[in-house]
C-alpha cells in the first residue's frame, strides 16, 4: 500500500478550504483514494489552522498524525505542528514562514517562491492555485483532471478567472515537477479506476442526506460549530426539495418550532451542539410527554461552556442519555463513518415516527469536518411509512394499548381533533391530576422502550472472534480503532462498536460478560460510555483509553495505547 | 346568532376564578368560530402556560398545549406544515411577552398567518398574583412588596415600531366589539396580535372591570390603521387605552410564503400530503461522484 499523507498550514481566511476542495477532486478522479480532515480556530481570520489530505491505494477514512508533505502558508505553521514533523517529512514554503531554528531542525526543507510565482501570473490571489499546482507536480497528476476541476470550482467568476487560475496551477505544477526530479521524490499512487465514480462527501453531507432519505421535510435551527452545516446543506437544497428550512431566533424556538412541526404533520429535526442541547432541554422533555416524534442531531464539541467550539469531542453522550426533566424513553444513535451516518440519519425518522419518541443523532466535530470517497450510499427509493392515521370523531391521541404506541392522528386530517398536552394527560390529551391515570401514562410512555430494543441496531464486532479483552468505542472513532487494528496483532483481541447506545440490548450484556477485559475508546475525560455500560450491564468496565483534548485519536496513537494496555 | 354548540366539551372542569375575564374570552372565541364556520377540525390552537393557555382544553378544536413562553414557535411551525389550518396562538402577558418575548419579537419579523390572542389581565394569575410584563409601575403585588420598580412592556408600540402587519387591542368584557376584532385578525394574511385586555378578579385589584370601563375607548372610524404615526401615537397612550385596530400593514408576504416548500412546492399542499422528493436526493448524492 503506498500512502501519503500532505498537510497544509496556514490561517483562517487563506483560502486553504479552496486548495483542499480542489485537491480532493483531483485526487479523486485521478483514481486515487483520499481523505481530508481540517482542524481550526473559533475565528474568521487569522490563527493558525491545517487541513490534512491523507491519499492512498487503499480506502482511507481516518487521519494519521505523520505528515510526509507539509505545505507552510504561514509563519508559525511549524511550531503549530512540530510533534508530527518527522525526519522524513518534506517541508514546502516560503522561506520567510519559517525561522532560522526552525530551518535548522528541518531535514528536507525546499523555498518555492509561491507569492512571486502567483504575481507573475498576475496577482497575488493566485497563490493557492500555486499551491494546487505544486502537489499536483509532485505526484505527476494529469493536466486535463486539474483543468476541469479548477473550470467547475470558478465557472461562476468568468472565463479570465478561470484561465489565470488554470495558469497558475500549471506554474506550480512545473514548480513540482522540478523539484520531484531534482530531489527523486517518489509519489507515485497507482491508480484504481473505480475510485473516479466514487461519492466524495463529509460527515455533514452523510447525515443530512440520510435524514433527507429518512423523508426530513422541516429543519429549524438556531447556528452552532460544528453542527450549523446540516442545516445549511438542506438549505442549499430546499428549493428542489422543496421544504421547510428556518434560522430561528434561538434553541429554545428551533426546538419548539420542530416539535410543532411533527405536530402539524412535517417530519422535522434540529441540528446543535451540546450548548444548544442545554437550551432545548425543555423541548427535549416536551417531546417525551407529548410523545411526539423528534430528531436531534448534535454535532459534539468539547464543553463546559463554550469550551473548544471547533474541536472535536464526545462529551455529551450523558447528556444526551438523562438531559430532559422527568422519566421517558429515547433512542440514542451515532454514526462511526460515512455509510452510518447516512442510514443511521435515515434510520432516526422511522424510529421517532414509529415509536414517538425523541431520536438522538450524535455525532462530532471530526465526523462532520472529515470527507473521503466511498462507493456507495444506501439510498432507498421507498417513500417512508409515516405511521399517521386519520382520526375519526372520537379520536383520543393518547389511547392505552398494549404496547404503549396510540395511533398518532394529526389536526385536519380526518374528523376527529388532536388534543396534544405537556401537562400530564387523560388519553384525550386532556390535562388531568389523577394519580391512577398519572401511573398508567408514566408506564405507557416507558414500556415504548422494551418495544424499541425489540429492533436493535445491532453493533459490530471486529478482530478475533475468540476475544478476550474487547475495546468498546461508539460514534467517530470506529475507523481510527480499525486503522490500529489493522497494524496490530488481534489474537485474542476483539472490537465491538456501538451504533445504537440508547436503549440498550442484552445483546451488549452479553458481549461484555464474556470477554475477560473490557476497555472504552472515548474522547472524553470521564468515560461516558463506560459509565452507561456499567450501569446497564452490571458489569464493570476494566479500563479506558480516553483523550479530551480537543482534537480526535490518530491511528498511530491508537496503535501505542492500545499496545500499551494490552501489554498490562 | 350563530350555534355554538359543535364547539362545546362536556365534563369539563374549568380552572378559572369566578368571574374571570376568561370566560367572556372563551365565549367570544366560540362565537368567532361559529360565525365565521370554522370547524374544530379545521383549527389549531397552540398554546403556552398559564390559566389562559389553558383555554384549548375547554372548547372542542385541535391543540398543542406546549411549554410556558412557546405558543408562537409551535404556531408557526403549524401554519407552515398545513398552510390550510386556522392557527391560533394563545397564551398570557407573561408566557407571550415574558417567558417567549424573543419569539413574540421574531414572529413579527418572520409574519406567520396566525392569529395571536394574549389575554394581558397586567398580572400573573396562576403562581398567584407576581407582576408581569405590564402590570404598572409601583403597583404592590404579592411578590413586589414595595410597588413594580419598572415601567411596563409595551406589545403595541413594539408591534407598531417592529412595522408588524396587525396590530390590535381589545377588552374581553365587550364581547361584542372583541368579535369583531378577532375576525379581523383572522382574515389579515399573516401575523396578527391581539392583546386582549381583561381584569384578573383575584389578583389585580387596580385594573378592575370598572377601571376598564373608564379608561378604554374605541377608535372612530376615521382612524386610519394604516398610518404608522399615528398608530405610534396610540401606542403611547397610558391614561385613555384605544381599542380597535390600531395598525396594519399590507406589504408582508405571509411566512408560508418565503418557504421553498410552499413558493417552490405545490403552494399549501400540507406537508402530510406529498411524497418525499426522493429523486432529488438521489441526484444530489449522485452529483458528489463528481464527474
Amino acid at each position: 500500500m503506498s500512502e501519503i499523507s500532505i498537510v497544509i498550514g496556514g490561517s483562517a481566511g487563506q483560502g486553504i478550504k479552496t486548495i483542499k476542495y480542489i485537491l480532493t477532486r483531483v485526487f479523486k478522479f485521478s483514481g486515487i483514494n483520499v481523505f481530508s480532515t481540517k482542524e481550526y480556530e473559533s475565528r474568521v481570520r487569522g490563527g493558525i489552522n491545517s487541513t490534512e489530505i491523507l491519499v492512498s491505494s487503499n480506502t482511507v477514512n481516518t487521519h494519521v498524525d505523520k505528515i510526509d508533505l507539509l505545505l507552510v502558508l504561514k509563519e508559525g505553521v511549524i511550531d503549530h505542528l512540530k510533534n508530527r514533523i518527522g525526519d522524513n517529512t518534506l517541508v514546502l514554503g516560503e522561506k520567510k514562514n519559517i525561522s532560522d531554528s526552525e530551518k535548522s531542525q528541518l531535514n528536507n526543507f525546499y523555498n518555492i517562491p509561491i507569492k512571486k510565482l502567483a504575481q507573475d501570473v498576475g496577482k497575488k490571489i493566485y497563490s493557492n492555485s500555486i499551491v494546487v499546482g505544486v502537489i499536483c507536480g509532485l505526484f505527476n497528476l494529469d493536466d486535463e483532471i486539474v483543468k476541469n476541476i479548477i473550470q467547475k470550482k470558478f465557472s461562476s467568476k468568468g472565463e479570465q478567472v478561470i484561465n489565470k487560475n488554470i495558469e497558475a496551477t500549471q506554474a506550480g505544477q512545473e514548480e513540482g515537477l522540478k523539484l520531484k526530479n531534482k530531489n527523486k521524490i517518489e509519489y507515485e499512487i497507482p491508480p484504481d479506476e473505480s475510485v473516479t465514480n466514487d461519492i466524495l462527501l463529509n460527515g455533514t453531507e452523510a447525515v443530512a442526506l440520510g435524514a433527507m432519505n429518512g423523508g426530513c421535510n422541516f429543519v429549524s435551527f438556531y447556528p452552532m460549530s460544528p453542527a450549523t452545516g446540516v442545516a445549511t446543506f438542506f438549505s442549499k437544497n430546499s428549493d428542489e426539495l422543496e421544504i421547510v428550512v428556518e434560522q430561528m431566533e434561538d434553541e429554545i424556538g428551533a426546538v419548539n418550532m420542530a416539535i410543532g412541526g411533527w405536530y402539524a404533520g412535517a417530519r422535522a429535526m434540529v441540528t446543535t451542539s451540546g450548548g444548544g442541547l442545554a437550551l432545548m432541554n425543555e423541548g427535549l422533555s416536551l417531546a417525551g410527554v407529548t410523545e411526539s416524534p423528534m430528531v436531534f442531531h448534535i454535532g459534539q464539541r468539547p464543553g463546559p461552556g463554550t469550551g473548544l467550539p471547533t474541536r472535536m469531542g464526545q462529551e455529551d453522550l450523558l447528556f444526551s442519555l438523562f438531559g430532559g426533566h422527568g422519566e421517558f424513553p429515547r433512542i440514542i444513535l451515532a454514526p462511526g463513518d460515512l455509510k452510518e451516518g447516512y442510514e443511521l440519519g435515515r434510520k432516526a425518522f422511522e424510529l421517532a415516527d414509529k415509536y414517538q419518541v425523541p431520536v438522538f443523532i450524535l455525532t462530532d466535530q471530526y465526523y462532520l469536518d472529515s470527507d473521503y470517497n466511498i462507493s456507495e450510499l444506501p439510498f432507498s427509493d421507498k417513500q417512508p411509512n409515516d405511521h399517521i392515521v386519520k382520526s375519526e370523531k372520537d379520536y383520543q391521541r393518547y389511547k392505552l394499548t398494549e404496547d404503549g404506541i396510540s395511533p398518532r392522528a394529526i389536526p385536519g386530517n380526518g374528523e376527529g381533533t388532536v388534543e396534544v398536552d405537556s401537562d400530564e394527560h387523560g388519553q384525550n390529551g386532556h390535562v388531568t391530576e389523577n394519580f391512577d391515570t398519572r401511573t398508567k401514562m408514566v408506564d405507557k410512555r416507558l414500556k415504548k422502550a422494551e418495544k424499541i430494543k425489540e429492533e436493535y441496531i445491532q453493533p459490530e464486532i471486529y478482530g478475533d472472534d475468540n476475544y478476550k479483552t474487547l475495546l468498546i468505542g461508539w460514534g467517530s472513532t470506529k475507523n481510527a480503532i480499525l486503522a490500529a487494528l489493522s497494524e496490530l496483532d488481534t489474537n485474542k483481541l476483539g472490537y465491538l462498536h456501538l451504533k445504537q447506545l440508547a436503549p440498550l440490548d442484552e445483546y451488549i450484556t452479553d458481549r461484555i460478560t464474556e470477554a475477560q477485559r473490557t476497555i472504552t475508546i472515548e474522547n472524553n475525560a470521564t468515560a461516558q460510555l463506560a459509565k452507561i455500560l456499567a450501569m446497564e450491564t452490571e458489569k464493570n468496565i476494566d479500563d479506558n483509553i480516553l483523550k479530551y483534548n480537543g482534537l480526535p485519536f490518530s491511528k498511530e496513537e491508537l496503535i501505542e495505547e492500545i499496545t500499551k494496555i494490552k501489554e498490562v | 346568532m350563530a350555534d355554538t354548540s359543535k364547539y362545546d366539551l362536556k365534563n369539563i372542569d374549568i380552572a378559572w376564578c369566578p368571574g374571570c375575564g376568561n370566560f367572556q374570552i372563551l365565549s367570544t372565541i366560540k362565537k368567532v368560530l361559529a360565525e365565521m364556520d370554522i370547524d374544530p377540525s379545521e383549527a389549531a390552537w397552540s398554546t403556552g402556560i398559564g390559566q389562559a393557555a389553558k383555554i384549548p382544553q375547554y372548547f372542542k378544536t385541535n391543540y398543542f398545549n406546549g411549554l410556558h413562553g412557546r405558543s408562537l414557535p409551535v404556531a408557526t411551525a403549524i401554519k407552515a406544515a398545513n398552510p390550510n389550518l386556522e392557527v391560533f396562538a394563545e397564551s398570557g402577558d407573561g408566557c407571550t411577552y415574558g417567558e417567549g418575548g424573543n419569539h413574540f419579537i421574531h414572529t413579527i419579523r418572520r409574519n406567520p398567518d396566525i392569529t395571536n390572542l394574549v389575554h394581558d389581565n397586567r398580572i400573573y394569575g396562576l403562581t398567584k398574583g407576581q407582576a408581569s410584563p405590564t402590570t404598572d409601575k409601583g403597583m404592590i403585588t404579592t411578590m413586589q412588596f414595595n410597588g413594580v420598580s419598572f415601567e411596563p412592556f409595551n406589545p403595541i408600540g413594539i408591534g407598531v415600531a417592529s412595522n408588524a402587519s396587525f396590530v390590535a387591542r381589545a377588552y374581553s368584557a365587550d364581547q361584542k366589539e372583541t368579535k369583531e376584532i378577532i375576525k379581523a385578525g383572522i382574515e389579515h394574511d399573516g401575523y396578527a396580535l391581539i392583546d386582549l385586555l381583561h381584569p384578573c378578579v383575584s389578583f389585580n385589584k387596580k385594573n378592575t372591570y370598572k377601571w376598564y370601563k373608564e379608561h378604554t375607548y374605541y377608535l372612530d372610524e376615521e382612524y386610519d390603521p394604516y398610518d404608522q404615526e399615528a398608530a405610534f401615537q396610540k401606542s403611547q397612550e397610558r391614561e385613555q387605552i384605544s381599542l380597535g385596530i390600531i395598525f396594519k400593514n399590507d406589504d408582508k408576504a405571509p411566512f408560508e410564503d418565503t418557504l421553498s416548500a410552499h413558493n417552490k412546492g405545490e403552494k399549501y399542499t400540507p406537508l402530510y400530503e406529498r411524497d418525499q422528493k426522493f429523486d432529488v436526493v438521489k441526484d444530489i448524492i449522485e452529483q458528489k461522484r463528481v464527474k
